[in-house]
């Protein structure tokens, strides 16, 4: 398990370099927007990772709560992180593209609403578990999850409608995709995937050796005599 | 069974009136709730100084916006009260059923905003020249629905909030977020209903959000008053 870190590590290492290749000089130009467009290739492999990881959070707070097993806490805290910094990308990386194509950098359409909200959702659950203390934080944050959770389709009906009754005045249609940046979207997608993956188990490595340290302290100051503490 | 509910029951009415008996004698909630929305009202009609054509389009907004932070006022004082005297913890250890708990508080809120909505409306409509195009009669039932929205989550995440350091900046930071589906379906529902337009999609999803969350929040209230 342990030599299966590092084996991870260089494996997303070369993915993510070759992913990064292929997004700058492997794919075609697009023909309209040009070189800007490439931005996409980090745009969307990372808001797909985000939702993955966000539902990751639902699943595990879901599981705390049925089995309380500390491990399920530590894993809806980690997925919750990582999710909200990629969600972050998402955020960022949208209105960098928007500006030279649609000319603006943010409009309230359903996508980019939805998204914001999920993220001021997953912020508010990393409030939450910064601010209430420790022993009741995973009950608590589990609790918030789902709600949180529960709330996302909601926000997407609601937008959703609150968005179509107005003129759409940038946004464009579907439209297919050509099949070659197709390709380029799935390596970066994959390596984006790895790479969360491997952050997240890095963090829960960390949060797991947090909390030992935490109960030793705790158990030191139980059985030693008041002087030898902190 | 018959008798577990009727228990449950009792005990609401019983909290239910308790609360409202202090809040009665006190008079705390309503009154700053009441000023504070007076306050909004006012520093919104200095922002925005708008014709009788503007404010139609903007009062659903207004409206909402004010008693949303009116009910913060409300609800972060809901449970502070029990903390007094360790009610909470007697509370917690008593065989009393935590949703009879939950829900009693959840009742007292709703009656208290839709006391401050009552007096507010009136108020609201004189500043701002409202006069509604659509039938009136669903503003009724789209403040009940929308006021029943805030109040049922916004009473589990004061529950959380008391549990946290800072717990009085906590509870809107967890509301807002998770309300803001509600809070666009109240909106929409009033600006189309003041501009005579339909708005039986935006009721449909607040009753759809009211069942889901108060069901949701009644699961999971044991939890967290248990939580330790």
């Amino acid at each position: 398990m342990k030599r299966a870190f590092p084996i991870l590590g260089i494996l997303t290492a070369i993915l993510l370099s070759y992913a990064l290749y292929l997004a700058l000089v492997g794919a075609p130009t697009e023909q309209t927007m040009g070189d800007v467009q490439r931005i996409f290739y980090y745009h969307v492999p990372s808001a797909w990772t985000a939702f993955i990881l966000f539902f990751a959070n639902f699943g595990a707070s879901v599981y705390y709560l049925i089995k309380r097993c500390p491990k399920a806490d530590i894993v809806a805290l980690v997925s919750a992180e990582v999710g909200v910094v990629f969600c972050t990308v998402v955020l960022v990386t949208g209105p960098i593209w928007a500006r030279p194509v649609w000319g603006i950098w943010w409009t309230w359409d359903m996508r980019l609403t939805s998204t914001l909200v999920l993220w001021l959702i997953y912020v508010s659950y990393l409030f939450l578990r910064r601010f209430s203390s420790s022993g009741q934080t995973p009950l608590l944050a589990a609790a918030l999850a789902v709600l949180g959770a529960l709330c996302v389709p909601f926000v997407y009906f609601s937008i959703w409608f609150f968005r179509t009754q107005h003129p759409q005045p940038v946004m464009g249609g579907g439209g297919s995709i050509d099949p070659r940046m197709l390709h380029v979207l799935l390596i970066n997608w994959l390596a984006f995937s790895c790479f969360a993956f491997l952050v997240c188990w890095s963090r829960y490595r960390l949060e797991t050796l947090q909390r030992e340290v935490d109960e030793a302290h705790a158990f030191r100051s139980l059985t030693d005599d008041p002087r030898s503490n902190r | 069974m018959t008798q577990s509910r009727s228990t449950t029951r009792g005990i609401t009415l019983a909290t239910l009136w308790k609360d409202l008996r202090l809040e009665w004698r006190s008079k705390d909630a309503i009154n700053s709730m009441l000023f504070f929305s007076l306050l909004v009202v006012v520093v919104f009609s200095f922002s925005f100084d708008p014709s009788a054509e503007e404010s139609r389009q903007i009062a659903g907004g207004l409206i909402w916006v004010a008693f949303l932070f009116a009910a913060v006022v409300a609800l972060n004082q809901t449970w502070a009260r029990e903390l007094r005297n360790q009610v909470l913890d007697a509370y917690r250890v008593s065989p009393a059923p935590p949703n009879s708990l939950f829900l009693a508080k959840v009742f007292g809120n709703f009656i208290f905003v839709i006391v401050l909505e009552a007096l507010m409306t009136p108020l609201f409509i004189v500043f701002y020249r409202l006069r509604t195009i659509g039938p009136a009669w669903q503003l009724l039932l789209v403040a009940a629905v929308g006021t029943w929205a805030l109040v049922v989550n916004g009473t589990f995440f004061a529950a959380m909030s008391i549990r946290t350091r800072s717990r009085e900046i906590m509870l809107p930071l967890l509301l807002f977020p998770i309300s803001i589906p509600a809070i666009v379906a109240m909106v929409q529902a009033t600006t189309s209903i003041l501009n005579g337009e339909g708005a039986r999609f935006w009721i449909v999803l607040l009753v759809t959000y009211d069942l889901v969350f108060t069901t949701t929040c009644l699961l999971l209230f044991e939890t967290v008053l248990s939580a330790e």
